[in-house]
Order: C-alpha cells, then sequence, then structure tokens
C-alpha cells in the first residue's frame, strides 16, 4: 500500500476521498444491519467470556480468566494437575480436518459442475442453477435422513449392490468417517457451485482459444488460464463451505453417529447441559480468531491483486 | 435505531396476528416439541373461548436461558422435575397454587408431594417416563434389566448399541451402576464412572436419537433410551423388549408450571386444571405416549397403553426408579469434563 | 439432461474432459437423496426406513396439521424477506469494497461483512437473546421483525461473497465508457453494471434464500411465541418420532418450487 501514496495531485486526492466517501455510503447499510444482529451481540459475549458462570446457566458479573483458562489448560478433575486441553485441541483438529476434507471434495466435484453450468447456452444457465439449488429447499434434518437412507446397511446402495450381486453382505457405509464427508459434502455443495459459477460465468473464451491456438494441452489452459480467471470464485467458494462447516453439528450426528463431538458441539454443551457460558463463549472466539486470522491473509493477496483495477 | 423494513413487516405482522383474534382470551405455551396433543388444544380452546398458541422448544437448558431472558410473551412452560427448583429458585414461576384446583384430587398420591415442587405449589403433571435399556431379544436373550446391557455389554451386542447423547442420563444411569447415586460429587466414584463409560465406548455402534427406525430395521440391538421409544419400537418390531435396569434407573416427569410474568394468568390457571381431568390427561398421554400421573385416566387411554409394560413399571422394579434432581454446579462441571472426555 | 449432455466428439474450446461426466455425477448425487424422501412421502407405514407400500396418508395428515402449515408459511415469508433484505445490501457493500484503490477501514468491513461465517451460530443466538429480549421487554413488540434482522444478518456473507467474487473479475471499462457518454452515475449503474452483475447477484439471493430457509439455532433462541419455522418444529421432533408426514410436506414444496421455477423458464424463453 505504501507504494501508491507517493506524490499525489491535489485533484487526485480529493478524487479518493470522494471515492472512499462513496465507498463507505455503500457500505453502510449491510454494517448497521450487522452491527445490530452480529457484531454488537459478539462484542456482548466477549465480555461474557470474562465472567463467572452462573450457577445455572446465564453469567454472574463478576470477573473470572476461567473461561479462557479451560480453552487451553484442563485441571484435571481427578489428581488438580494442570495440562494442555487434549480434548479441546482434539475436537479442534477434527473439526478443522474435516472442513478442509469437505472443502475439498466440495471443489473437486463442484469445480467441473460450475464449469458445465456456466458453458451452457445463456437462457439455460439459469434453469441449471435451479436444479442445483432445489435440493437445498428441503429441510437440512430432512436431507440428512435422506442421506441416511441412501446409505444404511439395509438402504438403497447396499440393496442395489446385493442384488446385482457385486457383494454378498452389506458394506457398513453408516457411522463411518466417510459417511460423514459425504453428508457434509452434500450439505455444503451448493455453497460451493453458486460463488464457482458466478465467476466463471463471464468466462472470456477468447482467451482460452487464444490459450489453444498457441498450442497449449487442455490441463494447461486450465491451470493457467481458466483457474486464475475464476480465482475469487474459488476462494469465495472455499471461505463459504470451510467455515461453516467447522461450525457443523447435525451431519456427524446424524451419520456419524454422534460418538466424537465437533467443535460445535462442544460450544453449544457449554451453553447447555454444561452451564458454562463464559467458556463457551472463550471458545467461539478462539475459533473466530482462527478463521480470522485466515481471511485476512487472504484479503492481503486479495487487495494486491485488486490494485490492477484501478 | 430505525430500520428502513420496520413499517411494512409490522403491518404483516398484524394480519398474521388478527387472525388469531377472535376468540375472547389468550393462551402461550411454552412446550417440548411433538408434545402436545392438538385435539386436546382444541377442546380446551372451545371449552373456555381461548385461542391457545404453541411454540416449542428442543431443551431444558435452551427454555430456561429464554425465559431468563426475558420479554418472551409465554404464560406457561413445562420444566423437567431436575430443573423445576431452578426455575423456583430464580424466581421465574408464579405460585398458582395448583393444590387448590377442583382437579387436584385427581392427581395421583405419588405425584401429590413431589421432592422438585413439595406440596404442588407450582406446577400440575403433564407426563412422566423412565431411562432404561432397549433390546432386540432375537439378537439377546439374557437378563435385560441391568445397565451391563451398554456398559459391560455381552458379545451378541457389541457394535449394535446406541447411547442416549443426554448427559446427565447417561451419566447418572453409569453412576447408579456402579453403586452411586445421581448428583453425586465423590471423585474416587466418578473416576471408575470415567474409566467405565470410556471403556465401554468403542462397543457401541451410536450416540444419536432416531432409534426407533433402526430398531425397526433391525440395524441397532441395544440402547439406552427413554421408554415411550421403546414403547414405540415394539410396535414395529415385536422383539424389541424394555428392561429397567436393577441397579437404578433415572425417572424424569415434566410438570407445567405458570410463569411468573405471564400475561394471561387465568387462563394459564384453567388449563392447569383442565389437564389434571383423567379424560383430558388421558388425551396428552394417547399422542406422546408416555403416562401422566392422573388417576383414572387410564379408562380413557388407547388399548395398547393400558398394559404396555415400557409404560407402567412392573411393581418388582419399581423400587429402582429414581427421580433425577438437580445436580449442583460442582456436580455438573465434573460431568461436563468427564462427558467432554468420553466424546473427544 | 439431453443435448448438453450427448455432446458431439468433435473438438470444442468450451469442453474440459471429464468435466461433463462429473457434473452429471454431481447431480445425480444431488437428486438420488431427494427422489428417495420424495418416495418415502407415499409409505404407508409410518417410518422413513422400511416400505410398507403406497398411501397418500401423509399428505392428508400433513394437509391436516396446522401446526407444520403456520411454520412453512413463516419460514418462507421469513427466507423471502432475509434473501431479498440481505442481498439488496450486499450487492451495495460489494460495490463499495471491490474495484477501488484500498481506502480506511477496508479490511474491517470486510471482516464484518463476513463475521456471521466466522462465529459458531449458537454464540450469536445467545447473545442475540439477551439483547433482543431487552427490546422485547420495552417495546412489548414480539414480532418476526427480529427474526427477519437476524436472518437478514447472517445471510450477508452468504450473498456478498459471489457478487463480489464476480465483481473482482469484471473491469470497469465499459461503466468508463458511460460515463464518458454523460451517463448519470445510476443509470450507468442500471444499464452497465446491473447486467453484468446479474448472476453474481442470482446466486448470492438464491445461497442467501436457502441458507435463510435451514437456519434453526439462532431462530429458536430469537423466535417469541408462536413463531416456529419448519426447521424449529423439526428440531422439536428430532427427540420423539419423525414420521413420513416430514417428507410429505418437502415434496409438497418441492413440487411447488419445481413448477414455479419451470413457468419462470418457460417465461424466459418465449421472451429471448
Amino acid at each position: 500500500m505504501t507504494t501508491e501514496q507517493y506524490q499525489l495531485s491535489a485533484t487526485e486526492v480529493k478524487v479518493q476521498q470522494q471515492q472512499a466517501k462513496r465507498n463507505w455510503l455503500l457500505c453502510t447499510p449491510a454494517l448497521i444491519i450487522l452491527g445490530v444482529a452480529a457484531s454488537g451481540p459478539l462484542l456482548v459475549m466477549f465480555y461474557y467470556s470474562f465472567l463467572t458462570p452462573g450457577n445455572y446457566g446465564g453469567v454472574e458479573f463478576e470477573f473470572s480468566s476461567q473461561g479462557w483458562f479451560k480453552v487451553f489448560f484442563n485441571k484435571d478433575i481427578f489428581t488438580d494437575s494442570v495440562g494442555i486441553a487434549d480434548a479441546h485441541l482434539s475436537i479442534f483438529w477434527r473439526s478443522i480436518r474435516l472442513s478442509t476434507m469437505t472443502t475439498l471434495v466440495c471443489l473437486i466435484i463442484g469445480f467441473p459442475t460450475a464449469y458445465f453450468i456456466a458453458t451452457r447456452p445463456q437462457k439455460d444457465r439459469n434453469f441449471w442453477l435451479f436444479m442445483v439449488t432445489i435440493p437445498f429447499w428441503t429441510n437440512l434434518l430432512i436431507r440428512t435422513f435422506a442421506i441416511m437412507e441412501v446409505i444404511r446397511n439395509k438402504g438403497i446402495i447396499n440393496n442395489v449392490l446385493t442384488s446385482i450381486d457385486i457383494i454378498d453382505a452389506p458394506i457398513q457405509m453408516l457411522y463411518t468417517d466417510a459417511a460423514i464427508l459425504v453428508g457434509m459434502t452434500y450439505v455444503y455443495l451448493p455453497l460451493m457451485i453458486l460463488p464457482l459459477y458466478a465467476s466463471m460465468e463471464k468466462l472470456d473464451f477468447n482467451l482460452i482459444e487464444a490459450g489453444y491456438d498457441l498450442y497449449a494441452t487442455r490441463f494447461r489452459v486450465l491451470k493457467q488460464v481458466i483457474i486464475p480467471l475464476v480465482k475469487p470464485g474459488v476462494v469465495a467458494g472455499s471461505i463459504l463451505v470451510f467455515i461453516p462447516s467447522l461450525g457443523a453439528f447435525v451431519t456427524p450426528r446424524v451419520l456419524g453417529g454422534g460418538k466424537r463431538m465437533m467443535l460445535g458441539n462442544l460450544i453449544e454443551l457449554q451453553f447447555g447441559q454444561g452451564r458454562n457460558w463464559p467458556l463457551g463463549a472463550a471458545l467461539s472466539i478462539t475459533l473466530l480468531f482462527i478463521v480470522m486470522v485466515a481471511l485476512l491473509f487472504y484479503v492481503k493477496n486479495a487487495q494486491k491483486s485488486g490494485l490492477k483495477y484501478d | 435505531m430505525k430500520l428502513p423494513y420496520n413499517k411494512p413487516l409490522a403491518a404483516i405482522a398484524m394480519i398474521a396476528m388478527s387472525s388469531t383474534g377472535f376468540a375472547a382470551g389468550e393462551l402461550n405455551l411454552f412446550n417440548w416439541g411433538n408434545y402436545t396433543n392438538p385435539e386436546l388444544i382444541t377442546k380446551f380452546e372451545q371449552a373456555h373461548d381461548v385461542k391457545v398458541t404453541i411454540t416449542d422448544y428442543d431443551s431444558n437448558d435452551s427454555a430456561l436461558a429464554k425465559v431468563k431472558a426475558g420479554g418472551h410473551g409465554f404464560d406457561l412452560v413445562v420444566p423437567s422435575a431436575n430443573y423445576m427448583q431452578i426455575w423456583i429458585n430464580e424466581g421465574l414461576l408464579l405460585e398458582s397454587r395448583p393444590d387448590q384446583m377442583e382437579n387436584f384430587k385427581h392427581v395421583h398420591e405419588d405425584f401429590a408431594n413431589p421432592d422438585w415442587d413439595p406440596g404442588r405449589r407450582y406446577s400440575v403433571p403433564w407426563q412422566w417416563g423412565s431411562v432404561g435399556i432397549i433390546v432386540d431379544t432375537s439378537v439377546y436373550s439374557g437378563d435385560i434389566n441391568t445397565a451391563a446391557i451398554y456398559l459391560d455389554p455381552p458379545e451378541e451386542l457389541k457394535g449394535k448399541i446406541n447411547v442416549a447423547p443426554e448427559m446427565n442420563d447417561v451419566i447418572s444411569s453409569a453412576i447408579m451402576y456402579l453403586g452411586g447415586e445421581a448428583c453425586t460429587t465423590d471423585k474416587e466414584l466418578l473416576k471408575k464412572v470415567r474409566d467405565k463409560l470410556v471403556d465401554a465406548k468403542p462397543n457401541w455402534l451410536s450416540m444419536d436419537y432416531g432409534i426407533i427406525e433402526k430398531f425397526a430395521g433391525r440395524d441397532l440391538a441395544a440402547s439406552l433410551y427413554w421408554n415411550g421409544a421403546a414403547f414405540r419400537a415394539r410396535e414395529k418390531n415385536p422383539d424389541v423388549r424394555y428392561g429397567y435396569p436393577k441397579e437404578g434407573y433415572a425417572l424424569w416427569m415434566d410438570s407445567v408450571a405458570v410463569l411468573k410474568d405471564a400475561q394471561n394468568v387465568e387462563n394459564a390457571k384453567l388449563f392447569q386444571n383442565f389437564i389434571m381431568s383423567p379424560e383430558n390427561a388421558a388425551l396428552i398421554s394417547a399422542f406422546a405416549r408416555y403416562a401422566n400421573g392422573i388417576k383414572g385416566s387410564e379408562e380413557f387411554m388407547p388399548d395398547d397403553m393400558k398394559d404396555a409394560p415400557e409404560i407402567i413399571i412392573p411393581q418388582e422394579f419399581v423400587a429402582a426408579g429414581k427421580f433425577l434432581q438437580t445436580c449442583s454446579p460442582e456436580a455438573t462441571q465434573l460431568y461436563t469434563a468427564i462427558w467432554t472426555e468420553l466424546q473427544k | 439432461m439431453t443435448s448438453p449432455v450427448t455432446s458431439k466428439a468433435q473438438f470444442s474450446v468450451r469442453k474440459l474432459p471429464g468435466f461433463t461426466l462429473i457434473a452429471i455425477f454431481c447431480f445425480v448425487l444431488l437428486y438420488v437423496p431427494i427422489l428417495t424422501l420424495v418416495l418415502y412421502s407415499f409409505n404407508s407405514g409410518s417410518s422413513l426406513a422400511l416400505w410398507e407400500g403406497f398411501s397418500i396418508k401423509w399428505y392428508y395428515s400433513a394437509w391436516q396439521n396446522k401446526a407444520v402449515q403456520e411454520a412453512t408459511g413463516l419460514s418462507i415469508v421469513i427466507a423471502l424477506q432475509a434473501a431479498l433484505y440481505a442481498t439488496v445490501v450486499a450487492t451495495m457493500a460489494a460495490l463499495g469494497t471491490t474495484r477501488t484503490r484500498p481506502y480506511r477501514g477496508q479490511t474491517a468491513i470486510y471482516t464484518i461483512i463476513n463475521q456471521p461465517l466466522m462465529v459458531p451460530e449458537i454464540v450469536t443466538a445467545v447473545a442475540l437473546l439477551i439483547c433482543f429480549a431487552v427490546v422485547k421487554e420495552i417495546t412489548q413488540y414480539r414480532g418476526i421483525t427480529y427474526l427477519v434482522l437476524a436472518h437478514t444478518a447472517f445471510c450477508i456473507p452468504f450473498a456478498y461473497l459471489p457478487i463480489r467474487a464476480r465483481l473482482e473479475g469484471m473491469n470497469n471499462l465499459l461503466e468508463t465508457a458511460a460515463a464518458d457518454l454523460y451517463a448519470t452515475p445510476w443509470r450507468s449503474f442500471r444499464y452497465v453494471t446491473l447486467p453484468l452483475l446479474w448472476p453474481g447477484i442470482l446466486a448470492g439471493a438464491m445461497l442467501a434464500f436457502v441458507i435463510s430457509l435451514d437456519d434453526v439455532v439462532i431462530t429458536e433462541f430469537v423466535k417469541s411465541a408462536g413463531q416456529d419455522t419448519l426447521p424449529t418444529y423439526m428440531l422439536g421432533q428430532l427427540r420423539r418420532v419423525i414420521t413420513p408426514e416430514m417428507n410429505a410436506i418437502s415434496t409438497a414444496l418441492l413440487a411447488i418450487s419445481v413448477v414455479m421455477v419451470s413457468l419462470i423458464f418457460i417465461l424466459n424463453r418465449k421472451k429471448t
């Protein structure tokens, strides 16, 4: 950014100021709504994370650092020795791993699908877009149950496979990590396809043709022409899949059997039967912090590439 | 704060509300989801010219948090026994004195003076049940009246067991199995509880709700779960039986209480009295399939419920059943740590 | 899926090997569970897992169930409003944060817009419960505005990101040309930017709608008396029994949306 600030003329400064003002105005409605219904409440929670848990839920308005302490450290309930909160760490790690895999699978399936839609004739594209979204107008729980129906031991896949004699005994698919991955991919797929489509739709095929004219292979065209052009969509889609899937808990419970906690369950437990709101608040702010660092990293990059539109 | 879309929305909300405006009175019931018989509500509405609105909740804790926060607009709530003392102590309930109501005479002696609401000054019985063991006896034909089914499972059941994902129910069941009392803070014992649960977990297939289907499809062979589900599972799979762990098992009861800041107090009291009449209590049970604690309601119940061993506890097992109490904050903290460790 | 899929073997710059195959697989994946749920809505038994014969009794029972109808209606009303408001403000915000020199506060704006994504729902839900309870107490107003406001807020990033992704790839040559031709900023936006941006806006609005329709945790904590949506209604059922009635409702909704989409599709075809 500093390189941008060398000697600007008075008019240029004025234009820049006007532009900044316009930008702020454009963002104001969104900021007001988010301030009231997202950021404001978050500040309340930040404050709560430093309070003492109420005896039966809620908080006592008395300072305590126990909430934060417990995020990272664990006082063994039986020996009173203090150690790293390995239960929390392993839950964090499991959630991050699962979200990463979900994002990758969504990208692998979503990219070609978005490309397929974007290369349909103009008048058909919205139709295909609706085809992608329609399944998601059905309630999440119902959709998850439907997936369960497909993969359970006496479900559709196993029935088909046994009836055409490919397998003798049903394959246990339900309650495995693979089942969670399939379910999560299913749930988050449109969050990947739609942003990808939005940035692919305007792909300039002259550029691609130029690539082929220069005797590039299909793979090289994909890698060096298409992907750089649709990068903003890839990034947006990945954010939209990765972050919400960190907090997912319905799908892991129904398809994974719920024997292991995800981050979403852990935090929910603190606000529910665990009755430790400060710990719940501190856990979520830790999560927020991790995600924010990743996101700021992305913004830095985006701004760098954004300069070329000036 | 002035929001640009306030007005049209308010107008829409008004229209939506006006459609309910014909009855003389109103009543807002805040109850567990899928728990209220629409027939019961219609009957009450017609008898008292009151429009009843039902709103669902899914856990004691979220209901408590909502009402505690204030501004909710509910009149009646249905807390479980082990939460009732919290509601009373936090000053959230109105002392509506059900014990002086006309229909109180129908309340069964066992439930007329419970620990969680001495003298029934606040609440009237809604439904009650137990947390026991469901077993598919075509898979395992041994003794099912023990928590060993899921804590020290027999070979036939390993890998086919479900455990309800409910912290309080699971931990108190394990405590009783090891000879303690629910809500204990005895660390020696709790350590054994943790080790027992952690050791048993590899034998479990899942910790999930929605088990009826899986017993019907024979994907599951045993589960720690509520009795009402056992009853429904038996309807679909005749080999399913319900066991009452002899080491001790948890009982629960949900009771209807009036909120302190209720706006329709008279209607709320009418409703409390209304559901203590045997005929109406039977309607509650017919829908959600649990017992209700009102004498004489049996004769109005559906036939299949009258002698169901899941609903009427056989005499020999009655003594082992304990109503869960409100655990101390210290106990809750210990249980949360064990629960987190179990699922890490 | 006829003509686009069975396209010819000749060379086309638009084709990438395997992509069409994966896309077909993707659509199959998307619709197999949906077809299952449609199938089980016609189950005569009360099970989602065991087929006991054909019957339309669950449609009849859904038709009789007032609670579920009200919940469905409310879900749709909230989702439509939230998607509309979120898309409008997100479009404005996207215009204010892309294709511009970096300015003070830009990163902060970006972070705030995406904040609902980063915070687990239960946290926002509890905090909103506390804040809105105070307002409800004072104003005694308990309408659906609170729900619409909360939904709009968490829908904003879902609408914003696709729109932003679209904008980032658009240069402003055309807008500059329009300005050179003395178009007012509004006209240049209306006739140049908006049509170019439209696919992004549509994608964003669809996402916002879907996200709002599925929300359960925030709704559960913000709703007042009588404001159950379909997801909170479902949540209440989770611990008890879920019957094919839910499938019947979902199927009916699917049928309605498919009819609507087809109508729009046909009308659009006629126009062009």
